[in-house]
């Protein structure tokens, strides 16, 4: 299917339908079995029982940061070619990743305390995860503050690309600075060092959540659309009203 | 399965998860369901355009 027919919202709409409740249930089978894999799995050696505080919190990670980076992507669609869904993709994804980036800081946070012994630390990485939450509550912010959703879309796609720069900072944070937080564990050069026991049941349950995320997203995305559509009928309502 | 001396913090994680991801999937769903109503309602009053999605997403 070529690009340019997701344009059309009615097509989109009905590709949404086909696709949430697959991905729901993808999503449901792979958490359950992520789940099950990583609670038989033996202990860390160095951190114990807490290491199952991974399963969530890793996934919950690089879903804030890929929300964010699809954001941006999508705001170049708006910025730049004017796709009419690019803004709808935008604004779709600031809740579900600002949510996302919550879990992250709140199971981060409940993973520094026994660890570390303190729930917070001024680390570069943990402070660059709360830079970008509140950069998702100024876009959400931004959306609800102006009415004309192309306007607010075309504001958004700025401040949006601007916090992007964000990004690469939170990814090389613990190798550019002196951290509490851990360098790089699975995403890095000369392979992952976590020991495949606990490996495979993160990976199984970052694709459960990955899923998870297309599925609210998409949602999501069928709900603005129907959102605008029930501005544009208010609007011809309201004119209507006018002309008489 | 005994999570020793960690055990509140990692079922505080998990419940926590449970909790934000429940309240996020439940506003979309309500969401879904308010905007349907909505388009629903102005169909009624016979507010529409000759094309574009209806209220059940068709």
């Amino acid at each position: 299917m070529a690009l340019l027919d997701l344009a059309n919202p009615h097509r989109f709409l009905a590709l949404a339908r086909a696709f949430i409740p697959t991905l729901a249930l993808i999503a449901a089978v792979l958490l359950a079995l992520g789940l099950v894999l990583g609670f038989r799995a033996p202990p860390d050696y160095q951190q114990g029982e807490t290491v199952r505080i991974m399963f969530i919190h890793v996934p919950a990670a690089w879903i804030a940061l890929g929300a964010y980076s699809l954001m941006a992507i999508s705001t170049l669609g708006t910025l730049v070619w004017r796709h009419p869904l690019a803004d709808v993709a935008a604004k779709a994804a600031a809740p579900i990743g600002a949510a996302f980036c919550l879990l992250c800081l709140v199971t981060g946070a409940l993973w520094g305390r026994p660890m570390w012994g303190a729930y917070w630390v001024w680390d570069a990485r943990l402070t660059s995860v709360l830079v970008l939450f509140l950069i998702y509550l100024g876009i959400l912010a931004l959306w609800r503050a102006i009415e004309d959703p192309g306007q607010a879309g075309r504001a958004v796609a700025i401040l949006t690309l601007v916090g992007f720069l964000n990004v690469p900072i939170i990814k090389f944070s613990v190798d550019w600075w002196n951290t509490l937080h851990q360098p790089a564990s699975v995403f890095r050069a000369g392979g992952p060092t976590i020991h495949p026991a606990l490996l495979t049941p993160l990976v199984i349950t970052a694709a459960g959540f990955g899923a998870l995320f297309l599925a609210l997203h998409l949602a999501a995305m069928r709900n603005e659309i129907l959102r605008r559509r029930v501005r544009s009928l208010r609007l011809i309502a309201a004119a209507d009203v006018e002309a008489r | 399965m005994d999570f020793g001396a960690h055990a509140g913090f990692i079922l505080a994680a998990y419940g926590a998860a449970a909790i934000i991801l429940g309240l996020l999937v439940l506003w979309v769903l309500l969401d879904h369901r308010a905007q349907r109503r909505a388009l629903a309602a102005l169909e009624a009053r016979g507010i529409g355009r000759r094309s574009g999605p209806r209220a059940d997403g068709t």
